[in-house]
């Protein structure tokens, strides 16, 4: 318990003494999650509305397939991501290894099937009737499409909360393809690893703190959104 | 998609309609997605890099934090540390992902020499090992002079000894011990942990079992680990950093200039003169011995 408290002490010290270091590094991780985030709505949404309001053949297994990739392992994700950015491999030209650009790319592969998977439910929770007064009503498919997506907004936004915070405290991708270097590819949860390896535990727990204050002042931020007036 | 390009803008139109009104009512929301936006920065720059694929030993004491800052004002050139055990370091220089290596296990290094793959492989420093264990000594190992006597004692009572078992310069040296004592370790006693040096200590220490550990990431963790040395000083134990430069031929691109770039600097007088004080503040000793100019013959 002593050891929580100092980490504690550490955590206020660090965040109040403008330590650069471990700005920079809490910086780098919202950076970095934030980006991927934001791209994997831009994938995500289209994709979950479009397999929400269509009807195909193979529907059952494409939406299977997107239930899947919401629990893809970050090892995993960064193992692929890794062998594909390596100078041998098929993307190597462009020597993105180690990058935080190569980071992002892995967390967005991570995230966009969880922003797909719950858009795809926030769409279908939406009862069919209502989609069929709006066309009744002379909606082109445009304004349904829209009106839908602020229906679904409470879940919309709870599809946000989850990719980001798959993102963000994930370890295991962003240590194979970034690197975790000093300076450059280092974000709270490399670092936690790192200091915890090194065996200064008052240093990783300040990092875990940080962390999860960050991650409650995004949520927070996204629950203002999402709550509205109502919050 | 299978919409032209007509259709697609005036689907773009229809919703901007409908959104019209809504993006005002939403300014903060906007406001907001703008703020993460801007965030978005890029970040390419590549050139004059050089990867240094080396083990969690020597990221994990500091040293390089210390020296790579020296080497990229020296020479302007950016260096990517990627710290892994030393089999995964030469796995990645063999096919061609490094520019340079910086590893401790001699053995491995010179089959890698042999088989073309790394080259130049110069000496620079060195630590040692010890054997540390609880302080009941279930084996009766303390201070024995030769440390595969203390490995058979550990074997022979089935005392618990946590091994690494991932490949790491230290997991090589354990095993040609075990070797070197004749002994295949084998059974419950015998704990792989497949982690860091670090995280192995913490298991020796909750599980009060031996391990084989370097000097320096031991005395690091004195504030949680309670095991004391118990063997010491054998030849066997020595500990030798080396560097080699990766064959350009292993990979497509290969910065060979700056590889051989950061090797001469590992050897150049002032880093070595670095290296003799490393540690000396924080832990009252230096953590390693420099050793430019020397070759295996004199350690033998």
């Amino acid at each position: 318990m002593e050891l929580i408290w100092q980490g504690f002490l550490q955590a206020l010290t660090l965040l109040v003494g403008g330590d650069s270091q471990v700005w920079q590094i809490t910086w780098l991780s919202l950076r970095v999650s934030a980006t991927a985030t934001l791209l994997s709505l831009v994938f995500g949404i289209p994709l979950g509305t479009g397999v929400a309001l269509t009807r195909f053949p193979g529907r059952g297994f494409v939406v299977s397939l997107i239930n899947t990739g919401m629990g893809l392992p970050p090892v995993v994700v960064g193992l692929f991501v890794t062998i594909v950015l390596w100078r041998n491999g098929v993307l190597g030209g462009l020597e993105l290894l180690y990058t935080p650009t190569a980071m992002i790319l892995a967390q967005l592969v991570i995230a966009a099937p969880i922003v797909t998977g719950l858009t795809l439910a926030a769409i279908q929770q939406v009862p069919e009737r209502f989609r069929l007064q709006l066309l009744a009503l002379g909606a082109s498919r445009a304004q349904l499409v829209w009106i839908l997506l602020k229906e679904a907004r409470l879940p919309m936004l709870a599809a946000v909360m989850a990719g980001f915070g798959a993102v963000i405290s994930e370890v295991g991708a962003s240590l194979m393809v970034g690197g975790n270097i000093k300076g450059s590819t280092r974000v709270l949860t490399t670092a936690t690893v790192l200091e915890t390896g090194k065996g200064n535990f008052d240093t990783a727990i300040a990092l875990s703190l940080i962390l999860l204050l960050l991650m409650f002042l995004v949520n927070w931020a996204l629950t203002w959104i999402q709550q509205g007036r109502r919050a | 998609m299978g919409m032209s390009y007509r259709a697609a803008w005036g689907y773009f139109r229809d919703l901007e309609r409908a959104a019209g009104v809504s993006i005002f009512l939403h300014m903060r929301t906007l406001l907001i997605v703008i703020a993460l936006v801007g965030m978005v920065v890029p970040s390419w720059a590549q050139s004059g890099t050089v990867i240094l694929s080396t083990t969690t030993s020597t990221q994990d004491s500091g040293l390089l934090d210390l020296l790579v800052p020296m080497f990229e004002k020296k020479t302007g050139m950016t260096v990517k540390t990627i710290s892994v055990g030393t089999g995964q370091a030469l796995t990645l220089a063999a096919r061609g992902e490094a520019d340079v290596a910086l590893v401790h296990a001699p053995s491995v290094e010179r089959k890698y020499v042999e088989e073309g793959k790394m080259r130049n492989r110069r000496l620079v420093m060195y630590n040692d090992f010890v054997v540390i264990g609880p302080e009941d000594d279930p084996a009766k190992i303390k201070g024995t002079p030769r440390v595969a006597d203390a490995l058979k004692r550990i074997a022979d009572t089935q005392s618990r000894f946590v091994s690494r078992g991932d490949k790491s310069g230290t997991h090589v040296l354990e095993l040609g011990l075990w070797k070197h004592a004749g002994i295949e370790p084998k059974g419950a006693w015998y704990i792989e942990s497949g982690q860091g040096m670090g995280q192995t200590l913490g298991i020796a220490n909750d599980r009060r079992a031996y391990t084989i550990t370097d000097r320096g990431t031991w005395l690091a963790f004195q504030k949680r680990v309670s095991l004391p040395i118990l063997v010491e000083k054998d030849p066997l134990l020595l500990n030798i950093y080396s560097v080699m430069e990766v064959n350009p031929a292993n990979g497509p691109r290969v910065n060979a200039a700056g590889g051989k770039a950061f090797a001469d600097f590992m050897l150049a007088p002032e880093t070595q003169a670095v290296i003799r004080t490393f540690g000396v503040d924080k832990y009252g000793q230096p953590l390693f011995v420099p050793i430019a100019g020397k070759s295996d013959a004199d350690f033998r």
